[in-house]
């Protein structure tokens, strides 16, 4: 997305708030102005749908996928060259995924569908963690990541930590020529992030068939 | 721009942004790595990076300054690696295309796992492409590789 494209988000998510906000203030005048500035600083519950929005956009998902093939483009489709997770989440033996993807994105001018690159090298979570991000549930995803057992022994300092300057997170909004970058603003998702861990973590409810 | 090519250093005067295929093929004149698709799709321009294999079509030169390079020229001075002189045995070669990228990724294969299974050697170089379908004898040569680097250690 290119930078208009993020204000204007960012901009639409204001305003989508501001709106309901002005008219009650304008037809009570008495009403408190509100507490908070959006729905992730109200409700940590709803915070972590803001965090659920990223995880499971195709630059978080193609890496964090349900079986032990990642993923590829905003399709989600199998990588190609049987790539497989590897003994370390760095693929096999002989064919790393750094036989592809180097420390950085390779120069647009390259073109389109080149392997992405990142300086702290490409890699899926290892098997003993997969972190599948892939198809659950928002209750399924909010336990797995605060779960220490099964995030990698990330404490939630750590994983606030991870999500706010890790170079393999951050590559997620600068994914190089012809991807689209994760689709909510990265200071938003990090200030989602940090409000749902202040808040303890909590998850919302089981997933209902009237609200799966 | 100072590169380490098969052990030797180059002084090579190209922009950063080249791959380093190009770099290799074209200035220093190694034309033993092939181009094939340019977009690390196919393999053929497999070369190691530090005993890595690494698709050289899609790698800017700037990457690799300070790092070692290996071409398929530079895997032994002779042709007496395992995996070539297992090559020539097992008759793997029809049109040869692809031949130096399979060997490049089977020697970083068996430098890194000296007894693979199939599997592994499956998985290892699944990322090589050969449009002649010379997929079973790249197997058994990658298997009596193994063999003979374990017999030589």
């Amino acid at each position: 997305m290119s930078t208009i494209g993020l204000w204007l988000a960012t901009d639409g998510w204001r305003w989508t708030i501001a709106a309901p906000v002005a008219l009650a203030l304008i037809s009570c005048s008495h009403a408190p102005a509100p507490a908070s500035p959006g729905p992730e600083r109200a409700d940590p519950v709803a915070s972590f749908e803001v965090v659920r929005a990223v995880l499971q956009s195709p630059r978080c998902v193609n890496c964090h996928p349900a079986g032990d093939a990642p993923l590829q483009g905003d399709d989600g489709h199998v990588h190609l060259q049987f790539v497989r997770r590897g003994p370390e989440g760095r693929g096999a033996t002989g064919l790393a995924c750094a036989t592809c993807h180097a420390r950085a994105n390779p120069p647009e001018s390259y073109g389109a569908h080149m392997p992405p690159g990142v300086s702290t090298e490409w890699r899926l979570p290892p098997p003993e963690h997969k972190m599948v991000f892939a198809g659950l549930n928002s209750r399924m995803l909010c336990e797995q990541l605060k779960d220490p057992k099964r995030n990698g022994g990330k404490t939630m300092p750590a994983l606030v930590h991870h999500v706010a300057g890790d170079p393999l997170v951050l590559w997620g909004w600068s994914p190089g020529f012809g991807r689209k970058p994760v689709p909510i603003p990265h200071d938003q998702f990090v200030r989602a992030f940090e409000t749902w861990a202040a808040a303890g973590a909590p998850c919302g409810p089981p997933p209902t068939a009237r609200n799966p | 721009m100072r590169l380490n090519v098969n052990g030797t250093a180059r002084e090579v005067d190209a922009p950063g942004d080249m791959p380093l295929l190009w770099v290799i093929r074209d200035v220093l004149g190694l034309t033993g790595t092939k181009f094939g698709c340019g977009m690390a799709q196919c393999g053929a321009c497999t070369v190691h990076l530090d005993g890595q294999a690494v698709r050289s079509c899609v790698l800017p030169v700037s990457a690799v300054a300070g790092r070692m390079v290996t071409t398929i020229e530079g895997l032994s001075p002779d042709g007496s690696h395992p995996v070539q002189k297992a090559w020539v045995e097992a008759d793997v070669v029809q049109c040869g295309y692809c031949q130096p990228g399979q060997i490049m990724s089977a020697a970083a294969l068996i430098a890194h796992n000296p007894s693979p299974s199939d599997d592994d050697i499956d998985l290892a170089l699944a990322g090589n492409i050969c449009r002649c379908g010379t997929y079973q004898r790249v197997r058994e040569a990658v298997r009596k590789a193994a063999a003979q680097r374990r017999a030589e250690r």
